[in-house]
C-alpha cells in the first residue's frame, strides 16, 4: 500500500497496519500532530498515564502479558528523559517495546530549543536501537522497521524520535509488507552438530539440570511446552531464573524452584554439584551464578541463548548453541528421539535422591506467627486465593518480589512480570496496569512493597480512570525492606535512611483516588480482607501490614558459591556472611 | 574475588562494515566506553558510496574472553553489517600514515632529513626552521621514526589510526 498522508498519519498508520491495539503516552507539544492524527481514528486505543516512565512500564507488562510488542508515545525533552529508565528496564529484560518520541522541528535540533534534548544520543545506550527521522519518506518504513528491530532476535525496546517538521510534511506511505531489514536478521536454527553433542551429553548425564531463563518466555508459548516435553522425557530437574517462572509448572515433581541468591537450597545445590548444564534463554547473570570461580565447577555447560554476545561472557561454556529457544528444543527432542537415548536411570534415582534431601532441608520454611502477618505467609494465602483463577502477578522490587518469586507458583509462561534485570522500583503498578489492559477480563495483582509502590503510585488515577481494576497488595513493614537487610548484611545494621517515614494512610489514599483501600494487620483476618479484595470491581489498594523485621532467606551471600547459602533454620550470623571481597559486590 | 579470566591481554585489529548513518559511530564508540573495553586505535570512512557502508577499523587489547565478547557486542549492533577480526583470520596488512613536524636549525636539521630519508618518510612541507614529514608504515614503525625524531626538534605528530585489509583474493 502506498499514498501520501502526513508524518502524523504515517504514524497511526504504521501501528494500525502493525497490527496494534494499545498504547500509552502522554501528550505534549512535540507530538502534539499524532494526537490530532489519533483523534481522526479509533483502531488504537490510548491510555493516557501520569508519568512517561509509568507509559514504558505498561508497555512491558502489556508485551510481557501478551507476547505483542508494546507501544509508547511521548513528547520531547522531559517525555523522552522520563521515558528513559523504563527503556533501560526493557532493555535488560529483553521486552519488545517500540517508543515513539517527539522531538523539536529539524531546524531546531541543536539549538537548545523548548524542550529539546539529544533523544537518540541519551537512549542509544539503553535502546536494542533507535532512530531520528528527518525525511518523512524515511518514515514509514522507519516505523515497521522498529517492530521488526523490537520483536525479532532477542527482543528489545526501540525508539524512533520524530521531528515534529516530520509529522506536518506529506510523504508517500508504505505498508510493512516487504519491510525486511536489509542486515538484521537472527539465526533461530542452531547448529545441527551442537545439538547433537549437546543431545549426547545430556543422554549420558549422571546429574544433569536444566537452567532455564526469560528467553524460554520470549520464545513463546510453544517454547514452554517443549522444554516440558523435553523434560518428562528425560526425568531431568528443571530450576528458573526470576525471568523464567512459569516456563516450567511449578506444581510438577520436577521442578526444584528458583535459583539463585534467592533461590532455593535444592536448586543451587544441583546447579553447584550437577555434571551437565543445559541453560535454555538465560544468561549467567550475577544473581544466578553466586561467586563466578566457584560457579558449578564440575559441570559441562550446554548454553542455548539467541543472542551470541551472552555466550562465554561470565562462564565459558562448552557446547554453545546459537538459536531461538522454540527451534533449538525442538531439534533437541528430534534428536534425542532419532538416537533413541536413553538416560541413566539408575544414575538419575540416586541424582533425584541427593536432590530430595536437599530438598528436605525446606529452604523457604518461616516461623509463622499468631500475631502479625509474616510476609511469606501473605504471599502464601494470596496465593492460596487466586491460584485458580485467570490470574496475573506483577511486582515491584525488594524483598517482596522475593517472597512472591518463592511463595507465589506459577503453572504457565506470561503471567509473572517482574523488573529482572534493572530492578526498577516502581516497576509493578503501572506493568499491571498494563497486563490489566492487554486482559480486561483477567485478575491482575502487583505485589507491591510500602517503599516502592510510592514510585509510581500516580498511576492508580490511570487504572481509576481506564477501569482497570488492577489489586495492589502491599507488604507494608515500614522499611525499605531488602536496603535494611543488606544494611545488616554488610554495616551492622545501621539502618541508614532505610525507614519508610511519613508514609501516607494507604486506605484514605486509595479512597482519594476512587479506588478501595484495605487494610489488614492479624493473620486471622487476612483470608477474608483478601477475598474483599477480590470481590472489589475497582482498583483495590491493600495495606497489608507484616513483621517489620523478617529478612528474605534463603540467600547466597554476595561474593559466596552456590553451596554456601543462609537457611532459615540458621539465619544467624547473617552479618559475618559476606567477606571483604563479596561486600563490594552489590 | 580472583578475577573469572587471567589470560593475557592480546591485541587484535577488527575490521568492521557498517551503515554510513548518523550515529553509528557514537553507538560504536559508546559500546567500548559504556562497557569498559580499550580502543587502541579507530579509523572510519566511507567505502561505497552507493550502498552507503562505511568500514571501521578498530584495534583493541583484552584478554581472548574479552576480545570475543567485544566482537559479539558489535556484531549485535542493528547496523552493523559486518565484524571481522583480522588477527584471527591470518596476517592482514596493517599501515597507518602519520605527519610529523620537526623544527631545527644545522646540523640537527641534516639528521632529521637523514632519517626521514631512511625510514623512507617523505617531506611534504619546509620551512628555513621546520619540516613536516609524512610516513606511512606499521604503526611500530612509526613508533620508532617519531622516538628518534624526539631529540631533532619534534614539535608535533598527527597520526591516522591503522587502516587493515586481510590478504588474499577474498574480502572480509
Amino acid at each position: 500500500m502506498m499514498r501520501e498522508m502526513t508524518g502524523a498519519e504515517m504514524v497511526m498508520q504504521a501501528l494500525i497496519d502493525q497490527g496494534v491495539e494499545h498504547m500509552f503516552g502522554y501528550p505534549g507539544g512535540a507530538v502534539l500532530p499524532i494526537y490530532d492524527a489519533m483523534f481522526h481514528q479509533n483502531q488504537v486505543k490510548h491510555v493516557l498515564v501520569r508519568h512517561e516512565q509509568g507509559a514504558v512500564h505498561m508497555a512491558e507488562g502489556y508485551a510481557r502479558s501478551s507476547g505483542k510488542a508494546g507501544v509508547v508515545l511521548v513528547t520531547s525533552g522531559p517525555g523522552a528523559t522520563n521515558a528513559v529508565t523504563g527503556l533501560t528496564d526493557a532493555l535488560l529484560d529483553s521486552i519488545p517495546v517500540v517508543c515513539i518520541t517527539g522531538q523539536v522541528p529539524t531546524h531546531l535540533i541543536g539549538s537548545d530549543a523548548f524542550q529539546e534534548c539529544d533523544t537518540v544520543g541519551i537512549t542509544r545506550p539503553c535502546t536494542k536501537h533507535n532512530y531520528l527521522v528527518r525525511d518523512v519518506n524515511d518514515l514509514a518504513r522507519v516505523l515497521h522497521e522498529a517492530f521488526y528491530v523490537a520483536q525479532n532476535g532477542r527482543p528489545g525496546p526501540v525508539v524512533v524520535d520524530i521531528p515534529k517538521d516530520v509529522q506536518f510534511a506529506k510523504g508517500i506511505y508504505v505498508g510493512p509488507e516487504n519491510i525486511q531489514h536489509k542486515t538484521y536478521q537472527p539465526k533461530l536454527r542452531g547448529d545441527d552438530e551442537k545439538i547433537r553433542a549437546a543431545v549426547e551429553l545430556l543422554a549420558k548425564a549422571k546429574k544433569p539440570i536444566f537452567y532455564t531463563g526469560g528467553g524460554v518466555i520470549n520464545s513463546g508459548p510453544e517454547a514452554s511446552r517443549l522444554l516440558r516435553e523435553f523434560a518428562r522425557l528425560s526425568g531431568y530437574p528443571v530450576t528458573s531464573t526470576l525471568m523464567g517462572l512459569g516456563a516450567y509448572p511449578a506444581s510438577d515433581k520436577q521442578w526444584l524452584g528458583m535459583l539463585g541468591m534467592h533461590g532455593t537450597y535444592e536448586a543451587n545445590m544441583a546447579m553447584h554439584d550437577c555434571d551437565v548444564m543445559l541453560c535454555v534463554g538465560a544468561r549467567f547473570d550475577d544473581r544466578i551464578t553466586g561467586r563466578l570461580d566457584a560457579f558449578s565447577p564440575g559441570s559441562k555447560k550446554i548454553h542455548i541463548d539467541i543472542d551470541p554476545s551472552s555466550i562465554n561472557k561470565n562462564v565459558k561454556v562448552d557446547i554453545p548453541i546459537i538459536g531461538d529457544v522454540k527451534h533449538v528444543l525442538e531439534d533437541m527432542l528430534t534428536t534425542w528421539r532419532g538416537m533413541k537415548a536413553e538416560p541413566d536411570r539408575r544414575a538419575i534415582a540416586s541424582w533425584w535422591g541427593e536432590i530430595d534431601r536437599w530438598r528436605a532441608r525446606k529452604s523457604l520454611s518461616y516461623a509463622k506467627s499468631p500475631d502479625v502477618i509474616k510476609p511469606q505467609y501473605a504471599i502464601e494465602r494470596l496465593y492460596h486465593a487466586v491460584k485458580d483463577k485467570d490470574v496475573y502477578i506483577t511486582t515491584e522490587v525488594g524483598q517482596h518480589q522475593m517472597w512472591a518469586a518463592q511463595h507465589f507458583h506459577f503453572e504457565e509462561p506470561n503471567r509473572w512480570m517482574t523488573s529482572g534485570g534493572l530492578g526498577t522500583m516502581g516497576y509493578g503498578l503501572p506493568a499491571a496496569i498494563g497486563a490489566q489492559v492487554a486482559h480486561p477480563e483477567s485478575l491482575v495483582i502487583d505485589i507491591a512493597g510500602e517503599a516502592s509502590i510510592q514510585m509510581c503510585l500516580q498511576e492508580l488515577s490511570t487504572a481509576l480512570q481506564f477501569n482497570l481494576p488492577v489489586k495492589i497488595f502491599v507488604l507494608n513493614n515500614e522499611y525499605m525492606g531488602m536496603v535494611r537487610q543488606w544494611q545488616d548484611l554488610l554495616h551492622g545494621g545501621r539502618y541508614s535512611h532505610s525507614y519508610s517515614e511519613s508514609l501516607p494512610d494507604f486506605v484514605k489514599l486509595a479512597e482519594a483516588y476512587g479506588g478501595v483501600g484495605i487494610r489488614c494487620s492479624r493473620p486471622g483476618d487476612l483470608d477474608a480482607a483478601i477475598q474483599e479484595m477480590l470481590k472489589a470491581d475497582r482498583p483495590v489498594l491493600f495495606d497489608c501490614i507484616v513483621d517489620q523485621k523478617e529478612n528474605c532467606l534463603p540467600m547466597i551471600p554476595s561474593g559466596k558459591p552456590h553451596n554456601e547459602m543462609i537457611l532459615p533454620d540458621h539465619p544467624e550470623g547473617l552479618d559475618e556472611a559476606i567477606s571483604e571481597e563479596g561486600k563490594i559486590m552489590v | 574475588m580472583p578475577p573469572i579470566n587471567n589470560e593475557p591481554a592480546e591485541r587484535h585489529t577488527l575490521s568492521l562494515l557498517v551503515d554510513n548513518e548518523p550515529g553509528v559511530l557514537a553507538r560504536i564508540v559508546g559500546l567500548f566506553s559504556g562497557r569498559g573495553y580499550n580502543i587502541d586505535s579507530l579509523t572510519v570512512s566511507e567505502v561505497s558510496h552507493d550502498s552507503r557502508r562505511s568500514r571501521i577499523t578498530v584495534v583493541t587489547t583484552g584478554a581472548p574472553m574479552i576480545i570475543e565478547q567485544i566482537k559479539s557486542q558489535l556484531d549485535r549492533l542493528v547496523p552493523v553489517h559486518r565484524v571481522v577480526d583480522l588477527t584471527v583470520t591470518g596476517k592482514a596488512v596493517e599501515r597507518e600514515l602519520a605527519l610529523i613536524k620537526v623544527r631545527g636549525k644545522g646540523e640537527i636539521r641534516q639528521e632529521a632529513l637523514l632519517i626521514a630519508d631512511s625510514f623512507r618518510a617523505r617531506t611534504v612541507d619546509t620551512t628555513l626552521e621546520s619540516f613536516v614529514f609524512e610516513i606511512t608504515g606499521k604503526p611500530e614503525k612509526i613508533d620508532q621514526f617519531v622516538s628518534l625524531l624526539e631529540p631533532l626538534g619534534l614539535v608535533e605528530v598527527s597520526r591516522t589510526g591503522v587502516a587493515a585489509i586481510g590478504r588474499g583474493p577474498d574480502s572480509m
